[in-house]
This record gives structure tokens, sequence and C-alpha cells, in this order.
């Protein structure tokens, strides 16, 4: 296990490499430089100085040169420094990655805690009044798009009905620390999170429903009954068991997700996550902080898919890893 | 033959729904299954033994089956039983064993707890009790190593151990009736001998009664006390065995018997029964079922309405048509299916 564990580990380097390279030809290939955004428009600024600038930061180098400078820093745990922040981008990164990972969780926590349910009543009694239902509201989350819905409750629930607060992650006038203070960053996560986990919810919800319509008719589960077992046994021990599994499976990349953030989300509550940063960051060409972004939701994808094989290979005894 | 009957089935018919509408896929059989006694079901895929092996345990989807008729197990009737009654029974005095090993079994459980898990719901063992009991079971069913098997998944088996922890599954609760449904059909030929050897060893300890559904008359031969023969959801000859393999009437069960091919003499084309067994919604209803497939003989010969008359004592067989029935001399439209 440990050895799988170390090796996957090891064959992630060259993968990084290579991702590497992609990210910094795609930031290059980007038309305007970090200079185009804010000072070439600028018309106090004039052309020599620009060029001065350029020199300086060694945007004049060939490519490969500017490459092994990024990736020499970037080994030694430096991301650079935001042009637009004017700050380091580790610095930057690390006020907001919290915020990211509590909303993500959040939101992961709350489907599951709608899709899980959902899910075993819609598969255990297909084709009732309940599972239609399910599945219509499963289906009209896949087909809302996420952008007008948040907006919709940000303007019902905060602005019209006024129940919750309409932007950032916690009241900046309370003292960090009180019991204030964090009843203020739940009351700033209700919000965002209900509307990404409400839309969030289909894949799980069909996922359960299909494994446990395809699992309910095995062979097995007629063993099961053969030998006397309750039906709510027959449920519990035998079909849900199976039916779990994909969707541990892909627990891992979920995960991989609460990283990644929600762009959107975080854009529309103005909640200061990294999904908020990358859009922002994107406009104004911020490349330090835009390649640090996808390197690191690169890595996460990779540690990611790793830990769903773990996962796998810990819930199905047919699944191991030597 | 002063036996006690355990299992009478009366008059059973197994209906299914297909659009809307039910068909018969048992239709109006009647069985009588005694203690310490192997009742062979033998037929075709599709003329509805599993159907009827089904529904003696009622492990039919209910919302899409119809179940008429009585089916008394020791005298009590389980059709109309709910299914925590059933339950009560399932497991403990019926066991079954499935066709297919490979996906009878939980592939997320260990073997030993599966075997365990009857027990769990119908003795009042403690837990290492019933261990004791399971590893027991697996010694007698011939698994070589208990212990470590039994904290054994099924996919590390292979198709013979898995359908020995089958039949100790079905068996580990003593049930006074096993229904064995083509419990050989998915295994190899001498995985098979082995598995008919182990059933029939523990048949006679424990003295169970046994419905086998098969469609291999080499084990009805080694195995059974009486052979029913089933086409389209009817019995349409029920005889001891010696009696059905000596004296064979019925036009299928001779058909039966005249296409197992024989080592002695060699043919040129083995023999088939022409024709397929009709489908459940196109299943004729009245007159005698077998009647297309054997279409050389006369109208005349067929009853209208058949049923089953014992010729014999103990010898039952359905329709006149066996009287002058006879084969092709050069099977008449036989398809040549590519042997030769």
């Amino acid at each position: 296990m440990l050895k799988f564990i170390l090796r996957r580990i090891v064959i992630m380097i060259p993968q990084l490499f290579l991702l590497s390279i992609l990210v910094f030809l795609l930031a290059k290939a980007m038309p305007g430089d970090a200079l185009t955004g804010r000072l070439a428009n600028n018309p106090k600024m004039d052309a020599q100085t620009l060029a001065e600038m350029k020199e300086k930061l060694g945007l004049n180098d060939p490519p490969y040169v500017q490459y092994v400078r990024w990736i020499k820093n970037l080994m030694q745990g430096d991301l650079g420094i935001s042009y637009i922040h004017q700050q380091p981008v580790t610095d930057l990164l690390s006020e907001r990655i919290g915020n990211t990972l509590l909303l993500s969780a959040c939101i992961l926590i709350l489907s599951y805690i709608i899709a899980i349910p959902l899910g075993i009543v819609s598969g255990r009694w297909t084709n009732s009044l309940a599972d239609k239902l399910i599945v219509g509201y499963s289906y009209l989350s896949f087909a809302t798009p996420l952008f007008i819905f948040a907006l919709l409750m940000l303007f019902v629930f905060g602005f019209i009905l006024g129940w919750f607060p309409t932007g950032g992650s916690v009241n900046i006038q309370v003292e960090k620390g009180t019991v204030d203070y964090y009843i203020s960053k739940i009351n700033h996560l209700i919000l965002p999170s209900l509307s990404g986990a409400l839309l969030s919810t289909v894949g799980t919800i069909q996922y359960l429903r299909n494994e446990i319509i395809d699992t309910k008719i095995k062979d097995f589960v007629k063993t099961a009954r053969a030998k006397g077992v309750p039906e709510s046994r027959i449920y519990s021990r035998h079909i849900l068991r199976n039916s779990f599994l994909p969707i541990a499976a892909f627990l891992g990349y979920e995960i991989t997700g609460l990283i990644g953030g929600s762009i959107f989300l975080e854009s529309i509550f103005s909640y200061p996550g990294i999904g908020q940063l990358f859009l922002q960051s994107i406009m104004q060409r911020d490349y330090s902080v835009i390649t640090a972004l996808v390197m690191i939701s690169g890595l996460a994808t990779l540690l990611g898919t790793l830990l769903s094989d773990i996962i796998l290979s810990a819930v199905d005894p047919r699944i191991r890893i030597e | 033959m002063s036996k006690q009957p355990i299992l009478q089935i009366e008059n059973l018919r197994v209906s299914f729904r297909i659009h809307d509408e039910y068909y018969a896929a048992v239709d109006g059989v009647s069985l009588t299954v005694n203690e310490n006694e192997v009742v062979a079901i033998v037929g075709e895929s599709g003329c509805g033994k599993s159907a009827l092996a089904l529904s003696i345990m009622g492990l039919h989807p209910l919302e899409r089956t119809k179940l008429e008729g009585t089916i008394a197990f020791k005298g009590k009737n389980l059709l109309p039983l709910s299914v925590p009654q059933l339950n009560q029974i399932r497991g403990k005095d019926i066991g079954m064993i499935f066709q297919d090993p490979l996906t009878a079994l939980n592939p997320l459980m260990s073997v030993g707890r599966q075997i365990e898990e009857s027990m769990d719901y119908h003795t009042k063992l403690s837990s290492s009790a019933k261990r004791q009991r399971t590893l027991e079971l697996l010694k007698r069913v011939g698994i070589p190593n208990p212990e470590k098997t039994y904290d054994r998944y099924p996919h590390e088996l292979s198709g013979g151990m898995r359908q020995r922890i089958v039949i100790a599954i079905a068996i580990a609760c003593e049930p006074s009736l096993i229904i064995a449904d083509e419990p050989t059909t998915a295994l190899d030929v001498t995985i098979q001998a082995q598995i008919m050897g182990l059933l029939k060893e523990l048949q006679q300890q424990m003295k169970t009664g046994i419905i086998l559904i098969t469609h291999d008359l080499g084990v009805v031969a080694e195995m059974a006390d009486r052979v029913a023969v089933m086409y389209a959801g009817e019995i349409v000859e029920l005889a001891d065995v010696n009696t059905l393999f000596s004296r064979p009437l019925h036009p299928y069960t001779r058909s039966l018997l005249h296409s197992i091919p024989s080592v002695q003499t060699r043919k040129e084309k083995l023999h088939v029964i022409q024709g397929i067994v009709p489908s459940l919604q196109k299943l004729p209803r009245t007159g005698c079922r077998f009647k297309s497939r054997i279409s050389w003989i006369d109208e005349s010969e067929h009853e209208k309405n058949p049923i089953l008359r014992e010729v014999a004592p103990g010898h039952w067989v359905r329709c006149t048509c066996y009287k002058n029935f006879y084969f092709p001399q050069d099977n008449i439209g036989d398809m040549n299916y590519g042997i030769s």
C-alpha cells in the first residue's frame, strides 16, 4: 500500500513537469503581458521607460530562460509576486485558500446530505411519486445555470428578505476569535453553500439511483432474501453497500474540486476565495497568480485520482493495492 | 412409501405482468415432495422450472407477479404469507441453491459472514458459536482450509468453491427442504460431478427433501427419486426415475431422452427437437401445448383439453398423443445445425 502510494507520487513528478510546461506556454500565449494591463495604457508612461521595465523584469529573455527561472522559483515554493496586488502570490493564496476550502467543504457535505437520502428513496421505490419528484428535481437542478440560480438566491434571501449578508466571508467589524465572529462566518456561508449544494446533487442522486436499481435485481440479493434476511437489512447490508462504491470512488475527485473552488459562486457572492481571485487574475492578466492557481489545481487533480484509488481499495475487497 | 409429504403444491399458477397483462409461466402445476425425497424438475429453458422454484419461497418481484393455487409447506400454505412471515421460513426450513455461483454471492462480504448471516435471523447462537458452526459447514461442503476461507471474499475463490459456499448457505440452518435451481449449469463438467456428489451426500446425511431443477438428464438419473417433466408451464409427465428412463411415454420426454448424445452409437446428426419453447405471450393456452413441435402427429391423436392421467401406479402423463407417437424415420424437416 505504502509502496503503491509512493510510486504514484513519483509518477506525479513528470506529470507535473509536463503540466508546468503547458501552463507556461498557455500563459505566454495569452495576448499582452504583465505590463499591458496596468502601465501600457497609462498616458504618462513613455515607451522607453516601458521597455526598460520590460528588460528589468526579464520579459525580453527567451522563453526557455523565463521558464527555467519560473520553475526554479516554483520548486523553492516561490510563486512569484502578483503584479496587480503587489504582494507575493503565496501570501495572496494563503489568505483565501481557507475560505475556499471552507465553502467548498460546506457545499460538498450539504450536497451529500441532500443527495444521498434522495438517491436511496428514488432507487428503492422506483417509479413511485417520490421517485418522480426526485428525478424531476435532479433534472431541473441539472438544467439550471448556477450563476442565474445563485443570483436569484442572493436577490431573494439576501436583498429582498435580508436574511443573509450579500457578500464577503465575515463581518469585518466583528473581532476575530469571538463567538460572534464564527456566527458571522457561518452566516456568510449559508447562502453560497446552499446555492451550490442544491445544484450539485444531480450526479450523486442519479448515480445512487441507478446503482440501486441495478443492484437490487442482482442474484446475490436473491440469495440474501432466500436466507430470510429482512428487507431493511437487504438494503443496508447488501444493496446499499454495493451501490455506494462509485460514489465513494468519486469522493477523491470531489475533494479535488474543493481546492479549485467555485469560480461563479465566489464571484457572485463576492466571497474572497481562490475562485474569485482566479477570475480577477485572468481579466487583469496577473500571470503569476494564474500559473500558480493552475499548477495547484493540477496537483490537486493528481492527488484526487490517487485518493479515489485509495478510497476504492478501502471499500471494495476486489480492488487491492499492492 | 409411507413418507410424510413436506411440500404439497396444488394447482399452482404463476403469472407475470407484461404490459398490463398477466401471462402464466407456471400453469396448474401440482406436485408433492416427501421427506428425504429428491424430486427433479426437467425441461428446456423457458418452460417454467425456475419460475416454479422461485415461487415456493416467494422470491418473485411482488409487484408484477400473481400467484394462485396453494403451496403447502408442512401443511401450511405459504402463498398468503407476508414477507416478514416468509422470512421466518426462508433459510431456516427451506434453503435455496442458485444457478450461478459467480453472481449469487455478495462481492463485498466475506464468505464466512455470508454463511453466518442466516443464523443471525434464525438462531440465537452467540457470535463465536456461529463462527464455529460456519467453520464446520465449510468443512462439510468440502472446503479444504475453513479457517482461512472464512475471511475470503467471493472473487478469491473458484467457481466450484463458490458453489460449495452457496450450498453451505443453503444448509446453514439444516432446512428440511432444499430447492436447487440448476446448481451445476454454470460449472464445468468435472466440477459438476463433484458438486452433485456433495449434494447427494448431504441429502443422505441430513435427510432433507430436494427439489432439483435441471435440464441435465444425467444428473437426474443419478440423483432423483421422482421426476417431473415440464413443458410450457405444465407438467407433462411425472414418474419415478426408473420408470421415466425405462418407459418414457410423453413425446416431449421421449424427445428429450432421444436428444442425449450417446458415446456408443455415433450418429451423423444429433437429434434436435424441432422449434423452440414458445415465449410466454405466445404460449398456447388450450389443447396439447407440445403439438406444434411434433407436427407429423395427426391432430386427432391429441386431446382437446389434455389432463394429467395416471397410466400406471405413480406414472402420470398428459394428453393422449403419446399412444401412437413415433419419431419420423429420417427426421423430416429436421434442421441441420452444422453437426456432422
